[in-house]
Protein backbone atom coordinates (compact mmCIF):
# COMPACT_ATOMS: atom_id res chain seq x y z
CA UNK A 1 0.00 0.00 0.00
CA UNK A 2 3.03 2.24 1.03
CA UNK A 3 4.38 2.17 -2.42
CA UNK A 4 1.42 2.76 -3.97
CA UNK A 5 1.49 6.17 -2.54
CA UNK A 6 5.41 6.65 -3.28
CA UNK A 7 5.56 5.26 -6.42
CA UNK A 8 3.44 8.51 -7.81
CA UNK A 9 4.98 11.02 -5.28
CA UNK A 10 8.62 9.78 -6.08
CA UNK A 11 8.23 9.97 -10.21
CA UNK A 12 6.36 13.40 -10.17
CA UNK A 13 8.25 14.70 -7.50
CA UNK A 14 11.32 13.57 -9.27
CA UNK A 15 9.90 14.81 -13.10
CA UNK A 16 9.00 18.25 -11.24
CA UNK A 17 12.86 18.36 -9.64
CA UNK A 18 14.62 17.33 -12.67
CA UNK A 19 12.66 19.88 -15.16
CA UNK A 20 12.92 22.43 -12.83
CA UNK A 21 16.53 21.95 -12.48
CA UNK A 22 17.12 22.13 -16.53
CA UNK A 23 14.68 25.41 -16.58
CA UNK A 24 17.02 27.11 -13.66
CA UNK A 25 20.14 26.12 -15.97
CA UNK A 26 18.64 27.48 -18.83
CA UNK A 27 17.10 30.82 -17.56
CA UNK A 28 21.13 31.23 -16.47
CA UNK A 29 22.70 30.27 -20.11
CA UNK A 30 20.03 31.78 -22.11
CA UNK A 31 19.61 35.22 -20.25
CA UNK A 32 18.74 38.68 -21.95
CA UNK A 33 20.56 41.80 -20.73
CA UNK A 34 18.08 44.24 -20.32
CA UNK A 35 19.64 48.07 -19.81
CA UNK A 36 17.73 49.62 -17.15
CA UNK A 37 17.37 52.77 -19.41
CA UNK A 38 15.82 50.89 -21.68
CA UNK A 39 12.26 50.78 -19.91
CA UNK A 40 12.72 54.29 -18.62
CA UNK A 41 13.06 55.84 -22.26
CA UNK A 42 10.05 53.21 -23.26
CA UNK A 43 7.87 54.66 -20.70
CA UNK A 44 8.68 58.16 -22.06
CA UNK A 45 8.02 57.55 -25.32
CA UNK A 46 4.61 58.23 -26.59
CA UNK A 47 3.76 54.37 -27.52
CA UNK A 48 2.28 54.68 -30.64
CA UNK A 49 4.40 52.27 -32.18
CA UNK A 50 3.79 54.09 -35.16
CA UNK A 51 7.36 53.51 -36.92
CA UNK A 52 7.65 57.26 -37.72
CA UNK A 53 11.86 56.93 -36.06
CA UNK A 54 12.41 54.46 -38.83
CA UNK A 55 12.72 52.11 -35.60
CA UNK A 56 10.81 48.85 -35.51
CA UNK A 57 8.06 50.22 -32.52
CA UNK A 58 8.76 52.23 -29.71
CA UNK A 59 11.00 49.71 -27.70
CA UNK A 60 13.03 49.69 -31.30
CA UNK A 61 13.83 53.19 -30.83
CA UNK A 62 14.26 53.07 -26.85
CA UNK A 63 17.18 50.17 -27.58
CA UNK A 64 18.80 52.40 -30.24
CA UNK A 65 18.29 55.03 -28.27
CA UNK A 66 20.06 53.73 -25.53
CA UNK A 67 22.69 52.48 -27.53
CA UNK A 68 23.72 55.33 -28.80
CA UNK A 69 22.58 54.71 -33.05
CA UNK A 70 19.25 57.33 -32.63
CA UNK A 71 19.27 60.37 -31.22
CA UNK A 72 16.89 61.65 -28.55
CA UNK A 73 14.70 63.63 -30.48
CA UNK A 74 14.58 60.85 -32.94
CA UNK A 75 10.39 60.66 -32.07
CA UNK A 76 8.76 63.12 -33.91
CA UNK A 77 5.38 62.23 -32.37
CA UNK A 78 6.77 62.56 -28.75
CA UNK A 79 8.03 66.09 -29.55
CA UNK A 80 10.56 68.62 -28.09
CA UNK A 81 8.86 67.50 -24.75
CA UNK A 82 9.79 64.41 -25.04
CA UNK A 83 12.72 64.50 -26.38
CA UNK A 84 14.04 66.45 -23.36
CA UNK A 85 12.99 63.39 -21.26
CA UNK A 86 14.80 61.62 -22.72
CA UNK A 87 17.80 63.48 -22.51
CA UNK A 88 17.02 63.72 -18.58
CA UNK A 89 17.67 59.56 -18.69
CA UNK A 90 20.60 60.03 -20.99
CA UNK A 91 22.17 62.88 -19.52
CA UNK A 92 22.56 64.56 -22.70
CA UNK A 93 21.88 68.13 -23.73
CA UNK A 94 18.90 68.44 -27.06
CA UNK A 95 18.22 71.04 -29.49
CA UNK A 96 14.74 72.71 -30.82
CA UNK A 97 13.05 70.94 -33.41
CA UNK A 98 10.51 72.85 -35.42
CA UNK A 99 7.25 71.01 -35.67
CA UNK A 100 5.93 69.82 -38.77
CA UNK A 101 2.76 68.40 -40.12
CA UNK A 102 1.78 66.50 -43.36
CA UNK A 103 0.16 67.93 -46.50
CA UNK A 104 -2.12 66.29 -49.18
CA UNK A 105 -0.50 68.19 -52.23
CA UNK A 106 -3.59 67.72 -54.25
CA UNK A 107 -6.96 69.83 -54.91
CA UNK A 108 -8.81 67.19 -57.55
CA UNK A 109 -11.81 66.71 -55.49
CA UNK A 110 -14.94 65.12 -57.61
CA UNK A 111 -16.43 68.38 -58.48
CA UNK A 112 -12.86 70.15 -59.45
CA UNK A 113 -11.28 66.79 -61.28
CA UNK A 114 -12.53 64.58 -64.31
CA UNK A 115 -11.91 61.01 -64.22
CA UNK A 116 -11.02 59.27 -66.93
CA UNK A 117 -12.50 55.85 -66.15
CA UNK A 118 -14.51 54.33 -63.62
CA UNK A 119 -12.45 52.29 -61.13
CA UNK A 120 -13.89 48.92 -59.82
CA UNK A 121 -11.31 47.39 -57.51
CA UNK A 122 -9.38 47.31 -55.03
CA UNK A 123 -9.86 49.98 -52.43
CA UNK A 124 -6.83 51.00 -52.18
CA UNK A 125 -4.37 53.55 -53.64
CA UNK A 126 -1.74 51.37 -54.80
CA UNK A 127 -3.68 49.29 -56.60
CA UNK A 128 -5.40 51.57 -58.47
CA UNK A 129 -2.55 53.99 -59.06
CA UNK A 130 -0.96 50.78 -60.89
CA UNK A 131 -3.69 51.43 -63.58
CA UNK A 132 -2.38 54.02 -65.77
CA UNK A 133 -2.14 56.49 -62.28
CA UNK A 134 -5.44 56.19 -60.87
CA UNK A 135 -9.09 56.73 -62.33
CA UNK A 136 -8.40 60.29 -62.26
CA UNK A 137 -7.29 62.51 -65.61
CA UNK A 138 -4.13 63.60 -63.68
CA UNK A 139 -2.27 61.11 -63.43
CA UNK A 140 -0.42 63.27 -60.29
CA UNK A 141 -3.54 62.97 -58.43
CA UNK A 142 -5.08 61.90 -55.40
CA UNK A 143 -6.83 58.81 -55.91
CA UNK A 144 -9.02 58.92 -53.04
CA UNK A 145 -9.11 55.30 -51.92
CA UNK A 146 -7.79 55.63 -48.34
CA UNK A 147 -4.31 54.01 -48.09
CA UNK A 148 -3.12 56.69 -45.89
CA UNK A 149 -6.20 56.68 -43.75
CA UNK A 150 -5.41 52.82 -42.91
CA UNK A 151 -1.76 53.59 -42.17
CA UNK A 152 -2.50 56.74 -40.12
CA UNK A 153 -2.61 55.99 -36.28
CA UNK A 154 -3.96 58.93 -35.36
CA UNK A 155 -6.78 59.50 -37.00
CA UNK A 156 -5.34 62.82 -38.83
CA UNK A 157 -6.84 61.72 -42.40
CA UNK A 158 -10.24 61.88 -43.95
CA UNK A 159 -11.75 61.16 -47.47
CA UNK A 160 -13.60 64.42 -48.17
CA UNK A 161 -15.12 65.02 -51.58
CA UNK A 162 -12.62 62.02 -53.17
CA UNK A 163 -9.57 63.36 -51.68
CA UNK A 164 -7.57 63.05 -48.60
CA UNK A 165 -7.60 65.76 -46.71
CA UNK A 166 -4.90 65.82 -43.22
CA UNK A 167 -6.21 67.40 -40.24
CA UNK A 168 -3.53 69.93 -38.73
CA UNK A 169 -4.29 69.49 -35.40
CA UNK A 170 -4.06 65.78 -34.79
CA UNK A 171 -1.06 65.55 -37.20
CA UNK A 172 1.94 64.26 -35.54
CA UNK A 173 4.40 64.07 -38.42
CA UNK A 174 5.33 60.65 -37.92
CA UNK A 175 5.35 60.16 -41.78
CA UNK A 176 3.90 56.92 -42.25
CA UNK A 177 1.02 58.61 -44.77
CA UNK A 178 4.17 60.38 -46.78
CA UNK A 179 5.13 56.13 -47.05
CA UNK A 180 2.37 54.99 -47.96
CA UNK A 181 1.30 57.35 -50.63
CA UNK A 182 2.22 55.52 -54.30
CA UNK A 183 1.75 58.94 -55.75
CA UNK A 184 4.07 60.52 -53.25
CA UNK A 185 1.83 63.67 -52.82
CA UNK A 186 1.66 63.27 -49.67
CA UNK A 187 4.89 66.40 -47.70
CA UNK A 188 5.97 67.17 -44.34
CA UNK A 189 5.69 70.78 -44.05
CA UNK A 190 6.03 72.81 -40.96
CA UNK A 191 3.84 73.46 -39.31
CA UNK A 192 4.04 77.40 -38.76
CA UNK A 193 4.14 77.34 -42.49
CA UNK A 194 0.44 78.54 -43.56
CA UNK A 195 1.18 79.18 -47.26
CA UNK A 196 1.66 76.04 -49.67
CA UNK A 197 0.80 74.62 -52.93
CA UNK A 198 -2.02 72.49 -52.93
CA UNK A 199 -1.04 71.02 -56.48
CA UNK A 200 1.91 68.21 -57.99
CA UNK A 201 1.11 68.26 -61.64
CA UNK A 202 3.64 68.94 -63.69
CA UNK A 203 1.59 68.80 -66.96
CA UNK A 204 1.42 71.91 -69.37
CA UNK A 205 -1.16 74.48 -68.07
CA UNK A 206 -3.50 73.90 -71.41
CA UNK A 207 -3.35 69.90 -70.31
CA UNK A 208 -4.04 70.81 -66.84
CA UNK A 209 -7.08 73.28 -67.22
CA UNK A 210 -8.85 70.82 -69.60
CA UNK A 211 -8.92 67.91 -66.43
CA UNK A 212 -9.25 70.22 -63.62
CA UNK A 213 -10.66 72.88 -62.83
CA UNK A 214 -8.41 74.35 -60.07
CA UNK A 215 -4.68 72.64 -60.63
CA UNK A 216 -1.67 74.91 -61.00
CA UNK A 217 -1.40 75.92 -64.57
CA UNK A 218 2.53 77.10 -64.40
CA UNK A 219 1.13 80.90 -65.31
CA UNK A 220 3.92 82.40 -63.06
CA UNK A 221 2.13 85.13 -61.67
CA UNK A 222 2.45 84.00 -58.16
CA UNK A 223 6.54 83.91 -59.10
CA UNK A 224 6.13 87.39 -60.16
CA UNK A 225 4.21 88.67 -57.31
CA UNK A 226 6.67 87.34 -54.77
CA UNK A 227 9.05 89.51 -53.29
CA UNK A 228 11.23 87.45 -51.33
CA UNK A 229 12.18 85.00 -54.13
CA UNK A 230 10.41 82.09 -52.04
CA UNK A 231 7.71 80.69 -54.97
CA UNK A 232 9.09 79.32 -58.48
CA UNK A 233 7.78 77.38 -61.47
CA UNK A 234 9.76 74.37 -61.48
CA UNK A 235 8.33 71.52 -64.31
CA UNK A 236 4.79 73.71 -64.79
CA UNK A 237 3.89 73.80 -61.13
CA UNK A 238 4.17 76.73 -58.40
CA UNK A 239 6.75 75.36 -55.97
CA UNK A 240 7.80 77.36 -52.70
CA UNK A 241 10.92 77.59 -50.90
CA UNK A 242 9.72 77.12 -47.11
CA UNK A 243 13.16 78.60 -46.01
CA UNK A 244 12.28 81.89 -47.62
CA UNK A 245 8.56 81.74 -47.66
CA UNK A 246 7.57 84.53 -44.58
CA UNK A 247 3.54 83.71 -45.02
CA UNK A 248 2.65 87.33 -46.72
CA UNK A 249 0.38 85.29 -49.16
CA UNK A 250 0.82 87.57 -51.84
CA UNK A 251 1.15 84.62 -54.14
CA UNK A 252 -2.46 83.31 -52.39
CA UNK A 253 -4.42 86.63 -53.46
CA UNK A 254 -2.55 86.77 -56.85
CA UNK A 255 -3.53 82.71 -57.92
CA UNK A 256 -5.85 82.74 -60.77
CA UNK A 257 -6.60 79.44 -60.17
CA UNK A 258 -6.26 79.80 -56.14
CA UNK A 259 -4.59 76.37 -55.68
CA UNK A 260 -1.92 78.13 -53.32
CA UNK A 261 -3.62 77.30 -49.87
CA UNK A 262 -2.71 80.48 -47.10
CA UNK A 263 -4.06 83.22 -44.96
CA UNK A 264 -6.18 85.58 -46.97
CA UNK A 265 -7.02 87.47 -43.93
CA UNK A 266 -3.58 89.14 -42.80
CA UNK A 267 -3.05 91.50 -39.88
CA UNK A 268 -1.51 94.86 -40.46
CA UNK A 269 1.72 96.02 -38.80
CA UNK A 270 1.22 99.65 -36.32
CA UNK A 271 4.00 101.26 -34.99
CA UNK A 272 3.90 102.60 -31.54
CA UNK A 273 5.04 105.93 -31.80
CA UNK A 274 6.39 106.46 -28.48
CA UNK A 275 8.64 104.05 -28.52
CA UNK A 276 9.75 104.93 -32.64
CA UNK A 277 13.74 106.29 -32.67
CA UNK A 278 13.07 106.57 -36.36
CA UNK A 279 16.41 104.44 -37.40
CA UNK A 280 14.53 103.87 -40.75
CA UNK A 281 15.66 100.24 -41.03
CA UNK A 282 11.96 99.11 -41.11
CA UNK A 283 11.63 101.08 -44.16
CA UNK A 284 14.52 99.95 -45.95
CA UNK A 285 13.26 96.79 -44.37
CA UNK A 286 9.88 97.04 -46.56
CA UNK A 287 9.31 95.25 -49.90
CA UNK A 288 5.99 96.88 -50.36
CA UNK A 289 6.63 100.82 -49.48
CA UNK A 290 3.89 100.05 -46.70
CA UNK A 291 6.37 102.61 -43.85
CA UNK A 292 6.69 106.25 -44.51
CA UNK A 293 9.25 108.80 -42.40
CA UNK A 294 12.14 110.18 -42.79
CA UNK A 295 15.70 109.86 -40.31
CA UNK A 296 15.05 111.04 -36.80
CA UNK A 297 10.87 111.23 -37.35
CA UNK A 298 8.49 109.17 -36.29
CA UNK A 299 7.49 105.92 -38.75
CA UNK A 300 4.20 105.30 -39.84
CA UNK A 301 2.73 102.58 -41.55
CA UNK A 302 0.55 102.99 -44.85
CA UNK A 303 -2.33 100.36 -44.03
CA UNK A 304 -3.53 100.25 -47.60
CA UNK A 305 -0.17 98.84 -48.40
CA UNK A 306 0.65 96.79 -45.45
CA UNK A 307 0.30 93.16 -46.40
CA UNK A 308 1.03 91.41 -43.13
CA UNK A 309 4.12 89.94 -44.00
CA UNK A 310 5.65 90.55 -40.28
CA UNK A 311 8.97 91.40 -41.68
CA UNK A 312 9.55 94.69 -39.83
CA UNK A 313 8.36 93.55 -36.74
CA UNK A 314 11.48 91.23 -36.84
CA UNK A 315 14.09 93.87 -38.13
CA UNK A 316 12.90 96.40 -35.35
CA UNK A 317 15.74 97.10 -32.81
CA UNK A 318 13.22 98.75 -30.17
CA UNK A 319 10.61 96.12 -30.66
CA UNK A 320 7.79 98.97 -31.29
CA UNK A 321 6.06 97.87 -34.21
CA UNK A 322 3.25 95.11 -33.50
CA UNK A 323 0.42 93.34 -35.68
CA UNK A 324 -3.06 94.54 -35.29
CA UNK B 1 8.45 0.03 -41.71
CA UNK B 2 9.19 2.87 -44.26
CA UNK B 3 5.62 2.16 -45.70
CA UNK B 4 4.51 2.81 -42.02
CA UNK B 5 6.17 5.96 -41.51
CA UNK B 6 4.81 7.66 -44.73
CA UNK B 7 1.52 6.43 -43.94
CA UNK B 8 1.13 8.23 -40.61
CA UNK B 9 3.01 10.90 -42.08
CA UNK B 10 0.65 11.97 -44.85
CA UNK B 11 -2.51 10.97 -42.84
CA UNK B 12 -0.95 13.48 -39.85
CA UNK B 13 -0.09 16.49 -42.27
CA UNK B 14 -3.76 16.08 -44.80
CA UNK B 15 -5.63 13.30 -43.84
CA UNK B 16 -6.45 13.58 -40.69
CA UNK B 17 -4.88 17.83 -40.32
CA UNK B 18 -4.90 18.22 -36.57
CA UNK B 19 -6.76 22.09 -37.23
CA UNK B 20 -8.67 21.38 -40.12
CA UNK B 21 -10.07 18.33 -39.94
CA UNK B 22 -9.37 17.06 -36.23
CA UNK B 23 -10.70 21.22 -34.89
CA UNK B 24 -7.12 20.89 -32.24
CA UNK B 25 -5.40 23.97 -31.67
CA UNK B 26 -7.28 26.49 -32.85
CA UNK B 27 -6.41 29.16 -30.81
CA UNK B 28 -3.29 29.96 -32.15
CA UNK B 29 -4.30 29.21 -35.66
CA UNK B 30 -6.80 31.96 -35.26
CA UNK B 31 -4.80 34.35 -33.59
CA UNK B 32 -1.39 34.65 -34.82
CA UNK B 33 -2.94 34.32 -38.33
CA UNK B 34 -2.97 37.80 -39.66
CA UNK B 35 0.55 37.88 -41.31
CA UNK B 36 2.54 34.51 -43.43
CA UNK B 37 6.09 35.27 -41.88
CA UNK B 38 4.36 35.24 -37.96
CA UNK B 39 2.19 32.12 -38.90
CA UNK B 40 5.55 30.42 -40.15
CA UNK B 41 7.61 31.74 -37.04
CA UNK B 42 4.51 30.00 -34.71
CA UNK B 43 4.56 26.77 -36.85
CA UNK B 44 7.84 26.48 -36.42
CA UNK B 45 8.07 26.91 -32.58
CA UNK B 46 4.96 24.31 -32.38
CA UNK B 47 6.90 21.93 -34.64
CA UNK B 48 9.49 21.70 -32.38
CA UNK B 49 7.59 21.39 -29.17
CA UNK B 50 5.39 18.83 -30.88
CA UNK B 51 8.26 17.10 -31.96
CA UNK B 52 9.82 17.10 -28.62
CA UNK B 53 7.13 16.89 -26.83
CA UNK B 54 5.98 13.45 -28.33
CA UNK B 55 9.24 11.65 -28.06
CA UNK B 56 9.46 12.78 -24.23
CA UNK B 57 6.05 11.77 -22.93
CA UNK B 58 6.26 8.42 -24.90
CA UNK B 59 9.30 7.42 -22.56
CA UNK B 60 7.83 8.91 -19.84
CA UNK B 61 5.10 6.80 -20.51
CA UNK B 62 7.22 3.52 -21.30
CA UNK B 63 9.99 3.88 -18.56
CA UNK B 64 8.15 5.65 -15.29
CA UNK B 65 4.37 5.23 -15.89
CA UNK B 66 4.18 1.82 -17.29
CA UNK B 67 6.79 -0.13 -14.89
CA UNK B 68 5.62 1.40 -11.69
CA UNK B 69 1.71 0.68 -12.31
CA UNK B 70 1.05 4.35 -12.87
CA UNK B 71 -0.94 5.11 -15.58
CA UNK B 72 -3.83 7.02 -14.56
CA UNK B 73 -0.88 9.77 -14.01
CA UNK B 74 -0.83 10.38 -17.45
CA UNK B 75 -2.59 13.43 -17.82
CA UNK B 76 -0.48 15.32 -15.49
CA UNK B 77 2.69 14.00 -16.12
CA UNK B 78 2.02 14.65 -19.98
CA UNK B 79 1.20 18.32 -18.88
CA UNK B 80 4.21 18.89 -16.77
CA UNK B 81 6.77 17.96 -19.44
CA UNK B 82 4.73 19.97 -22.25
CA UNK B 83 4.77 23.16 -19.95
CA UNK B 84 8.22 22.63 -19.37
CA UNK B 85 9.15 22.30 -22.68
CA UNK B 86 7.07 25.71 -23.78
CA UNK B 87 9.47 27.45 -21.01
CA UNK B 88 12.47 26.04 -23.18
CA UNK B 89 11.16 27.15 -25.91
CA UNK B 90 10.50 30.64 -24.79
CA UNK B 91 14.02 31.18 -23.48
CA UNK B 92 15.59 29.93 -26.14
CA UNK B 93 12.98 32.25 -28.67
CA UNK B 94 14.02 35.36 -26.30
CA UNK B 95 17.31 35.02 -27.20
CA UNK B 96 17.56 33.79 -30.62
CA UNK B 97 14.84 35.68 -32.40
CA UNK B 98 13.45 38.55 -30.12
CA UNK B 99 11.69 39.64 -33.16
CA UNK B 100 9.82 36.52 -33.35
CA UNK B 101 9.36 36.44 -29.79
CA UNK B 102 7.43 39.88 -29.62
CA UNK B 103 5.29 38.70 -32.35
CA UNK B 104 4.40 35.81 -31.17
CA UNK B 105 3.87 37.52 -27.73
CA UNK B 106 0.78 35.93 -25.91
CA UNK B 107 0.61 32.87 -27.98
CA UNK B 108 4.13 31.22 -27.17
CA UNK B 109 2.90 30.51 -23.59
CA UNK B 110 -0.33 29.22 -25.12
CA UNK B 111 1.00 26.30 -26.75
CA UNK B 112 1.34 25.18 -23.47
CA UNK B 113 -2.64 24.89 -23.47
CA UNK B 114 -2.60 23.76 -27.35
CA UNK B 115 -5.11 20.80 -26.98
CA UNK B 116 -3.14 19.50 -30.07
CA UNK B 117 0.34 19.05 -28.49
CA UNK B 118 -1.55 17.03 -25.68
CA UNK B 119 -3.70 15.36 -27.89
CA UNK B 120 -1.07 14.21 -30.11
CA UNK B 121 0.67 12.84 -26.81
CA UNK B 122 -2.20 11.25 -25.68
CA UNK B 123 -3.31 9.70 -29.38
CA UNK B 124 0.16 7.93 -29.62
CA UNK B 125 -0.24 5.93 -26.76
CA UNK B 126 -3.90 5.26 -27.58
CA UNK B 127 -2.99 3.86 -30.94
CA UNK B 128 0.43 2.09 -29.21
CA UNK B 129 2.84 3.38 -31.84
CA UNK B 130 6.36 2.64 -30.95
CA UNK B 131 9.00 5.34 -30.32
CA UNK B 132 9.63 6.17 -34.24
CA UNK B 133 6.20 6.54 -34.93
CA UNK B 134 5.15 8.44 -32.50
CA UNK B 135 7.97 11.03 -33.20
CA UNK B 136 6.94 10.51 -36.94
CA UNK B 137 3.50 11.23 -35.48
CA UNK B 138 4.17 14.01 -33.79
CA UNK B 139 5.94 16.14 -36.32
CA UNK B 140 3.61 15.60 -38.87
CA UNK B 141 0.95 16.94 -37.13
CA UNK B 142 2.80 19.72 -36.44
CA UNK B 143 3.71 20.15 -40.18
CA UNK B 144 0.10 19.28 -41.31
CA UNK B 145 -0.69 22.31 -38.31
CA UNK B 146 1.84 24.83 -40.48
CA UNK B 147 0.72 24.04 -43.88
CA UNK B 148 -2.70 24.88 -41.98
CA UNK B 149 -1.80 28.19 -40.57
CA UNK B 150 0.19 29.32 -43.04
CA UNK B 151 -2.26 29.08 -45.71
CA UNK B 152 -4.87 31.05 -43.36
CA UNK B 153 -2.49 33.19 -42.92
CA UNK B 154 -1.98 33.82 -46.96
CA UNK B 155 -5.49 34.26 -47.80
CA UNK B 156 -6.32 36.09 -44.79
CA UNK B 157 -3.52 38.92 -45.88
CA UNK B 158 -5.55 38.85 -49.17
CA UNK B 159 -8.47 39.26 -47.55
CA UNK B 160 -7.38 42.78 -46.06
CA UNK B 161 -7.27 44.51 -49.04
CA UNK B 162 -11.29 43.49 -50.46
CA UNK B 163 -14.19 45.23 -49.58
CA UNK B 164 -16.10 43.21 -46.72
CA UNK B 165 -19.00 44.30 -45.36
CA UNK B 166 -18.53 45.93 -41.97
CA UNK B 167 -20.48 43.74 -39.73
CA UNK B 168 -18.20 40.51 -41.22
CA UNK B 169 -14.95 42.85 -40.98
CA UNK B 170 -11.65 40.76 -39.01
CA UNK B 171 -13.12 38.22 -37.38
CA UNK B 172 -16.52 36.53 -38.45
CA UNK B 173 -14.82 36.38 -41.95
CA UNK B 174 -11.95 34.93 -40.46
CA UNK B 175 -14.04 32.26 -39.08
CA UNK B 176 -16.34 31.61 -42.60
CA UNK B 177 -12.53 31.13 -44.31
CA UNK B 178 -11.19 28.28 -41.77
CA UNK B 179 -14.54 27.00 -42.16
CA UNK B 180 -14.24 26.95 -46.30
CA UNK B 181 -10.44 25.52 -45.99
CA UNK B 182 -11.94 23.02 -43.53
CA UNK B 183 -14.66 21.65 -46.23
CA UNK B 184 -11.48 21.84 -48.73
CA UNK B 185 -9.47 19.66 -46.92
CA UNK B 186 -12.59 16.80 -46.63
CA UNK B 187 -11.41 16.31 -49.90
CA UNK B 188 -8.57 13.98 -48.70
CA UNK B 189 -10.94 11.68 -46.78
CA UNK B 190 -11.21 9.32 -49.54
CA UNK B 191 -6.98 8.88 -49.70
CA UNK B 192 -6.81 5.60 -49.79
CA UNK B 193 -3.52 4.71 -48.00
Amino acid sequence: MIDQILAPVISLGGMGLAFGALLAYASKKFAVEVDERIPAVIDVLPGANCGGCGYPGCSGLAAAIVEGKAPVNACPVGGSACAAAIAGIMGVTTEETERMVARVLCYGTKDNAREKYEYYGISDCTAAAKLGGGSKSCAYGCTGLGTCVKVCKFGAIKIENGIAVIDPEKCTACGQCVGACPKKIIELIPASQSTWVKCKSRDKGGDVKNYCSVGCIGCKICEKACKFDAVHVIDNVAVIDYEKCVNCSQCVIKCPKKIIQGKLETKKARINEKLCVGCTICKKQCKFEAIEGDLKIKHKVIEDNCVGCEQCVLKCPKNCIEMV
Amino acid sequence: MLREIIVIALSAILVENFVLVKFLGICPFLGVSKKTETALGMGMAVTFVMAMASAITWLVQEFILVPFHIEYLQTIAFILVIAALVQFVEMVLQKISPGLYQALGIYLPLITTNCAVLGVALLNIQREYNFINSLVFGTCAALGFTLAIVLFAGVRERLEMSDIPKPLQDFPIALITAALLSIAFLGFQGLKL
